[in-house]
């Protein structure tokens, strides 16, 4: 029958999408930690089918600031890949790289929001690196684009996207965290619908 | 008063000193409607332009500006309130990211104004005042006893239209 709606997944591709999300963020967490020179823990990936309006819910609430990353997913499999980075996570990441302190997203200048988009860049291909090997599916990465507002905002770029297929939106949810300075941030993977049926397929999932 | 929370993809419709809100306006656009008379007022939180494009038909007739306005009108006459009398404030359609070369993505914002203009101006609503575009997220208050459409953004400011 296929894979046609967000709804049609069931609790096996569910724990298969759960798994890419934690091997994509586990190699992303080891890229980042190497370049801050600390420490990066990831929690077991969320998987959710939630409406638009939730999942700014989960991150905090619609007007949370944040710093928004997007990269196209294109070639085997399409979709979004975005990064959501809370304040104090771009604080720690400016500073590990640039030795630059900030008190407030408007002091971020161009270098920074270059390195943020670098970091956000290596992190992205990464994940999709080891999600790649792991299904032998060939997925190409944008570069990624920068936006600093509300988290509500945002995500409507997405939502908007996927407006059209569905009411609903599936998405990959990796919380990473530095242990020593709390911090948390996220990654949201947007797979297509039809790259899901494919995703399954290679890894031998009856559909 | 009470604020009364419009969604994504939502309408909803007041009386009197309460006040319609709808967060974090990306790209979708808030279009807010009052009869200044009656002080019956609506607000809809829309995301795409045209339901005439969704393969699967209609889901959801408040996601779609052409759906959705139509809607509000209908919903605000029940109300009390008079067409003719009728003046709406817009605001959202930000471009959020700068390089989104995508197909349906290209220019959303942009789109669901003009589309928002165009059923507007079908339904001979006029426009009395729009915050649109450029490239930062928007929350609205809109108050329909005294018509004004309060804008938050995130680092840009604060206004009333």
């Amino acid at each position: 029958m296929g894979i046609k709606d967000y709804g049609d997944l069931n609790e096996i591709h569910m724990d298969v999408l759960r798994e890419l999300g934690n091997i994509g963020s586990g190699n992303a967490a080891t890229s980042l930690s190497g370049m801050l020179a600390k420490t990066v823990d990831i929690s077991v990936p969320k998987i959710s089918v939630l409406d638009y309006g939730q999942v700014a819910e989960q991150l905090g609430g619609p007007e949370m600031m944040c710093v928004g990353l997007l990269l196209s997913l294109s070639g085997d499999v399409e979709g979004m890949l975005m990064f959501l980075l809370q304040k104090e996570f771009t604080h720690l990441t400016l500073n590990a790289l640039l030795g630059e302190n900030f008190h407030d997203f408007s002091e971020i200048d161009e270098m920074g929001l270059s390195a943020i988009k670098e970091v956000s860049n290596i992190m992205a291909a990464s994940y999709v690196n080891a999600i790649s090997s792991m299904t032998g599916l060939a997925i190409n990465i944008t570069v990624p684009d920068i936006c600093i507002d509300m988290v509500g905002a945002i995500l409507s770029v997405p939502a908007i996207h996927y407006a059209n297929i569905s009411d609903q939106i599936i998405y990959i949810e990796d919380e990473f965290h530095s242990m020593e300075d709390k911090l948390t941030s996220h990654i949201l993977m947007i797979p297509d619908v039809q790259s899901l049926e494919k995703i399954m397929t290679n890894l031998g999932i009856e559909i | 008063m009470s604020n009364i929370v419009v969604g994504i993809s939502d309408l909803n419709i007041c009386k009197g000193s309460d006040i319609l809100v709808t967060y974090a306006l990306g790209s979708c656009v808030g279009i807010c409607i009052v009869d200044p008379v009656t002080k019956v007022g609506g607000l809809s939180h829309i995301m795409l332009p045209s339901s005439t494009l969704n393969p699967q038909g209609v889901v959801n007739p408040m996601r779609f500006a052409d759906t959705a306005v139509p809607m509000l009108v209908r919903k605000l006459e029940a109300a009390g309130a008079l067409r003719i009398r009728m003046k709406a404030k817009i605001a959202g359609g930000a471009q959020m990211f700068s390089a989104i070369g995508n197909g349906s993505l290209a220019n959303i914002g942009d789109r669901n104004v003009e589309a928002v203009k165009r059923v507007l101006a079908q339904e001979r609503i006029p426009i009395i005042a729009e915050d649109t575009g450029k490239n930062y997220g928007r929350t609205v208050h809109f108050s329909p006893s005294d018509g004004i459409m309060h804008i938050v953004s995130a680092n840009k400011g604060k206004w009333d239209w």
